[in-house]
């Protein structure tokens, strides 16, 4: 019973969490802020998928191997994110910065 | 079995705005983030829908799936950088 | 010795994932995997040294504690932003922060958790600073009061 309810909890969380992901996908306005809102969905959000997961697995081998895919996820994410970033720094792409005050951004 | 399906069908909304993401980015590296994002969902996809069929053994498919999504993002990424190095070449 | 260690460690990943014990022919498909793996790595690490501390994983689990409850409070930062754009306007900031680490891997457990903590993205090293771009100026002020840093200081300890 508690275990079912947890996985209610965990799973419409991540739900809701992805949900908004979407959204801030879609509602951003440049390319830079569009990234943080797809590392929501990369790290709470797959968080609380896999925790929903493991209450309804139990303790086996089950758990270990969703513990190995978070673990997998949390450490791929960021790395992606940032060579995505990192190569439309490279390429100039500027970055749309809040007053201009920094312009940081682009090579040239 | 309600959340499962609930979860399932949300993970499929997300699935189904990054595409449109990706078909509509105005640059090259929009499409990359959202098939990015649009992978890692399909990781989690696939494990819920294991547990919706009571099947756990998918779990060992989307282990697979987050490796080779990651290599080839950064594949991608190696390629586009390399096509805008020739570029720059060739423009000067 | 190192490559005794990641031997022992990949022939355990293998036996876990796999769950057979008995079947000879998935037990020999181990072992070649394990040793192409040992080679590869070998290899890498002849030209990019970058792990050689096992006591660093000891340490690893408080930090990790700790980052959890960042990435919480960052996600209903960035959620807030999303939902309500008009009481919680974004103001995209780049910032160049310096970084304490010395050692490679301390370098790059920072930058991979500024990552990870949704509103900040690291984006480029040079010497010893890291180019931040976050989504609201206050994420980057909170950086730069350095309790990451320190933190991810304390998990390397250089010798």
């Amino acid at each position: 019973m508690v275990p079912d309810l947890l996985t209610w909890i965990f799973l419409l969380a991540g739900s809701v969490l992805g949900i908004t992901g979407a959204w801030g996908l879609m509602t951003f306005p440049d390319f830079y802020s569009r990234v943080h809102a797809a590392s929501i969905t990369d790290t709470l959000c797959a968080a609380c998928f896999i925790f929903g997961l493991v209450f309804q697995a139990g303790w086996s081998l089950v758990t270990i191997k969703l513990l190995i895919v978070l673990t997998l996820l949390w450490i791929t994410s960021p790395t992606s994110s940032h060579a995505l970033v990192r190569a439309a720094y490279r390429a100039g792409l500027r970055a749309m910065t809040h007053g201009n005050k920094h312009s940081g951004g682009g090579r040239s | 079995m309600m959340s499962l399906g609930i979860a399932a069908v949300a993970l499929l909304v997300v699935m189904f705005v990054a595409l449109i993401r990706a078909l509509s980015g105005p640059k090259i590296y929009d499409r990359v983030l959202a098939i990015n994002m649009f992978g890692t969902k399909t990781v989690l996809f696939i494990a819920v829908y294991g547990f919706l069929t009571e099947r756990p053994d998918f779990l060992d498919l989307s282990i697979f799936y987050a490796l080779i999504n990651f290599i080839g993002v950064i594949a991608v990424l190696k390629f586009i950088e390399r096509i805008e190095e020739y570029d720059e070449v060739e423009e000067r | 010795m190192y490559l005794i260690q990641l031997g022992i460690g990949l022939s355990c990943f293998w036996l876990l994932l796999s769950g057979f014990w008995s079947n000879t022919l998935l037990l020999l498909l181990g072992l070649v995997s394990t040793l192409l793996s040992l080679y590869i790595s070998w290899r890498i690490r002849r030209q990019y040294r970058l792990f050689s501390d096992w006591s660093l994983i000891l340490r690893f689990p408080a930090y990790l504690r700790w980052l959890l409850v960042e990435v919480y409070k960052a996600n209903i930062a960035v959620v807030k932003n999303i939902w309500f754009p008009k009481d919680y306007p974004i103001s995209p900031t780049v910032k160049r922060l310096p970084m304490s680490q010395k050692s490679k891997l301390g370098k790059t457990i920072y930058a991979n958790s500024i990552t990870l903590t949704p509103g900040t993205v690291s984006f480029d090293f040079k010497d010893d600073g890291v180019l931040v771009h976050a989504i609201v100026e206050e994420a980057v002020v909170e950086l730069q009061d350095g309790e990451m840093d320190q933190r991810v200081s304390k998990l390397e300890q250089v010798k």
